[in-house]
């Protein structure tokens, strides 16, 4: 009869068996995956040196696939916050083989997503010029632009949640420092696990320590991303200014960083051989919360579209008339039925749920929700007050290359994360099996 | 403050000829574009015309309105910016510092009336255009905003030259560009602190309307309409 110590170690062994050796087809995927940001590396290059002009941007749509994907990424980065942070906070014992795939995701997401506003700059070599320091200029930046509340917002988001994955991976890095490296790797665990013992005083001090942090990532994430609303619905132009706009990219966020979970979570049970620890019961939960952002996002779609449209003023009317039945209607169409009748099909009839379609719906919803930013960026811009000012918007390869690289970097980053760090909290697990 | 610049354009008079935008292109230091570029969307005229049409083909009435940077003085472009490129000089002028701006084209996307150009490039004037550059006037790096300055550079001579001669600049003799070139004098421009100048008047007059005005921008352009009633066809 299997002990609880048995079941103890053969967890210990499941999890950390991914972090040795490589297969062929991991490095392939790390090959691949490198290829692919270095060739983005190479697109951004050109562009610093050529100019902007390279990309597709032109006026009046002077903001278009950088500021998508910025928004979409930052969009992601909700993924660790929701599962993690409300999860914890109501003790919901199923999170637990979740919490750090999703906090991984996070951190990773708001790095790349924190690129695209660098990337977007006219003369990126100049960038800290927005920072607030004590300058040959004599200058402070101008803390009326949303584009600095962004800033402030997204490097404490960055910091937040770097110290939120940090924190649970102590217990393990001393577990990995004393018993499951040697080399390199034990050097650099056992540095990262901060001399760790494992203590009743340590153990108070980081549940502590995560539940503070839980709370205040909250906070933060809501608050991100609403000021990253702010900077479109703050300005002057129709349909961006719009009073619904926070708790709008805030649900869309949370939306698509469930979404991505999904996938993630998909892929590395697959990968990794973690059948047995992320059950279906995992997938289904989350495919639950996906259904109910999914009817959320409806809502809130529809509160902003149908109040466009009942009050009928004309310069509102151009972009929603724009992206509804002009130009970009295919493109509105795709998106609700991504991000609404798919999952809701799916993932709403129960016969139908399991964990190959809540891959397709996170799919789906990702490729719906990357729409969704662009139908809110490009129309608008694209249909400004004074129709002699109207224009289109084509991106071009360099935009093109940009946006695939970091979709690539997202995946590397995490094959590079997966190899060095257990993907599931081991102490937390045993937790669950114990309870 | 001791001005405040203002523009009215009298569209009753403005026959589209566009004079204005060459004038402006010679004077400020335009970029040049390809038509590549042009068709594009990213050739920049710091004054455009606008053309309207009234009515059915063949009974179809053309109008024409120049749109330039409005100077407003409740101006969305300036609180978005985050490293104050953009401000109020304290003569009531929209001004951009092309030295301090960092490419983040909010401004051009706050603007209603999408008066903003970027430059997308580093500009290049084939020969011998490179020779006619107005040394007055400084040449835009790449990867900057830029539009309308209301011919700073002028209103700036005219009052060193005041200065140097001990009294104020006087009505019409600041010029810019486009109002010195436009064939149909339908651009005035002058000071609307002194309420006896042309502008004052033609600001306070009856056919005076200034453009997308319910915004609460408060432009400083002023275009002057005669307002005709449309009679529903018989």
């Amino acid at each position: 009869m299997a002990t609880a110590l048995d079941t103890y170690d053969k967890v210990r062994d499941d999890l950390w068996r991914p972090l040795n050796g490589a297969s062929s087809r991991y490095i392939a995927a790390v090959l691949l995956t490198a290829a692919l940001v270095a060739w983005g590396l190479f697109a951004w290059g050109y562009q610093i040196r050529t100019g902007i002009g390279v990309a597709g941007i032109r006026r009046p749509v002077m903001w278009a696939f950088y500021i998508v994907n910025f928004v979409f990424w930052i969009g992601i980065s909700h993924a660790g916050t929701l599962i993690s942070a409300i999860l914890r906070l109501t003790h919901a014992g199923w999170r637990k083989p979740v919490t750090r795939a999703a906090e991984a995701i996070t951190v990773f997401a708001l790095m790349i997503g924190a690129l695209f506003p660098l990337i977007h700059l006219g003369r990126v070599w100049l960038f800290y010029w927005l920072l607030p320091y004590p300058n040959e200029r004599l200058l402070w930046p101008n803390f009326r632009s949303p584009l600095l509340w962004d800033l402030t917002a997204i490097f404490t988001y960055l910091t937040g949640s770097m110290i939120y994955l940090y924190l649970p991976l102590i217990p393990d890095l001393a577990e990995l420092a004393a018993r499951g490296s040697n080399g390199w790797r034990r050097r650099l665990y056992r540095l990262l696990s901060l001399g760790w013992t494992g203590s009743d005083r340590e153990w108070h001090a980081l549940e502590r320590a995560m539940k503070l942090m839980a709370g205040i990532i909250l906070a933060v994430a809501v608050s991100v991303h609403t000021v990253v609303a702010w900077d479109f619905a703050m300005a002057l132009a129709p349909m961006w200014h719009s009073t619904i706009f926070g708790p709008y990219f805030v649900v869309g966020a949370i939306f698509s960083g469930i979404a991505a979970l999904l996938l993630v979570m998909a892929i590395i049970r697959k990968a990794m051989g973690l059948e047995s620890y992320l059950e279906p019961k995992h997938f289904d939960n989350l495919s639950k919360l996906l259904l109910l952002m999914s009817l959320l996002w409806l809502y809130f779609t529809v509160n902003e579209n149908l109040t466009v449209w009942y009050g009928n003023e004309t310069e509102e009317m151009n972009v929603f008339g724009a992206r509804t039945r002009g130009p970009y209607a295919f493109l509105f169409w795709a998106m609700v039925t991504l991000n609404f009748v798919v999952p809701f099909v799916l993932l709403g009839i129960r016969r139908l749920r399991n964990i190959r379609t809540a891959t397709i719906s996170a799919l789906a919803v990702l490729a719906g929700m990357w729409l969704e930013r662009y139908l809110i960026v490009v129309p608008t811009l694209a249909t400004p007050r004074l129709p002699a000012a109207w224009g289109g918007y084509q991106p071009t390869w360099v935009e093109i290359s940009i946006t695939t690289a970091t979709f690539a970097a997202m995946a590397l980053l995490y094959l590079l994360f997966s190899k060095l760090f257990p993907i599931i909290a081991i102490w937390e697990y045993k937790h669950v099996s114990e309870g | 403050m001791e001005h405040r610049w203002a523009m009215a354009i009298d569209l009753d008079r403005c026959t589209g000829c566009e004079a204005c935008v060459a004038a402006c292109h010679a004077e400020n230091n335009l970029p040049l574009s390809t038509p590549a570029e042009a068709a594009k969307g990213r050739a920049a005229h710091w004054i455009r015309v606008d053309r309207y049409w009234e009515g059915e083909f063949p009974d179809v009435k053309l109008k024409y309105m120049p749109v330039l940077c409005q100077h407003c003085d409740d101006a969305p472009c300036e609180p978005v910016c985050p490293v104050y490129a953009t401000y109020h000089n304290p003569e009531g002028l929209n001004v951009q510092v092309y030295n301090r701006c960092v490419g983040t084209r909010y401004c051009g996307n706050n603007c209603p009336y999408s008066v903003r150009f970027f430059n997308w490039f580093e500009p290049r004037w084939e020969a011998p255009l490179d020779l006619q550059l107005n040394p007055d006037v400084a040449v835009r790096m790449g990867g900057v905003m830029e539009k309308c300055t209301f011919c700073i550079q002028r209103i700036q001579r005219v009052k060193r030259d005041a200065k140097e001669e001990g009294r104020r600049p006087q009505d019409g003799e600041v010029q810019p560009a486009c109002a010195q070139s436009c064939p149909a004098e339908a651009i005035t421009f002058g000071d609307l602190n002194d309420p006896e100048s042309r502008v004052s008047r033609q600001a306070s007059a009856g056919r005076a309307r200034r453009l997308l005005e319910e915004l609460g921008t408060k432009p400083k352009v002023f275009y002057l309409q005669r307002v005709t009633q449309a009679l529903p066809a018989k």
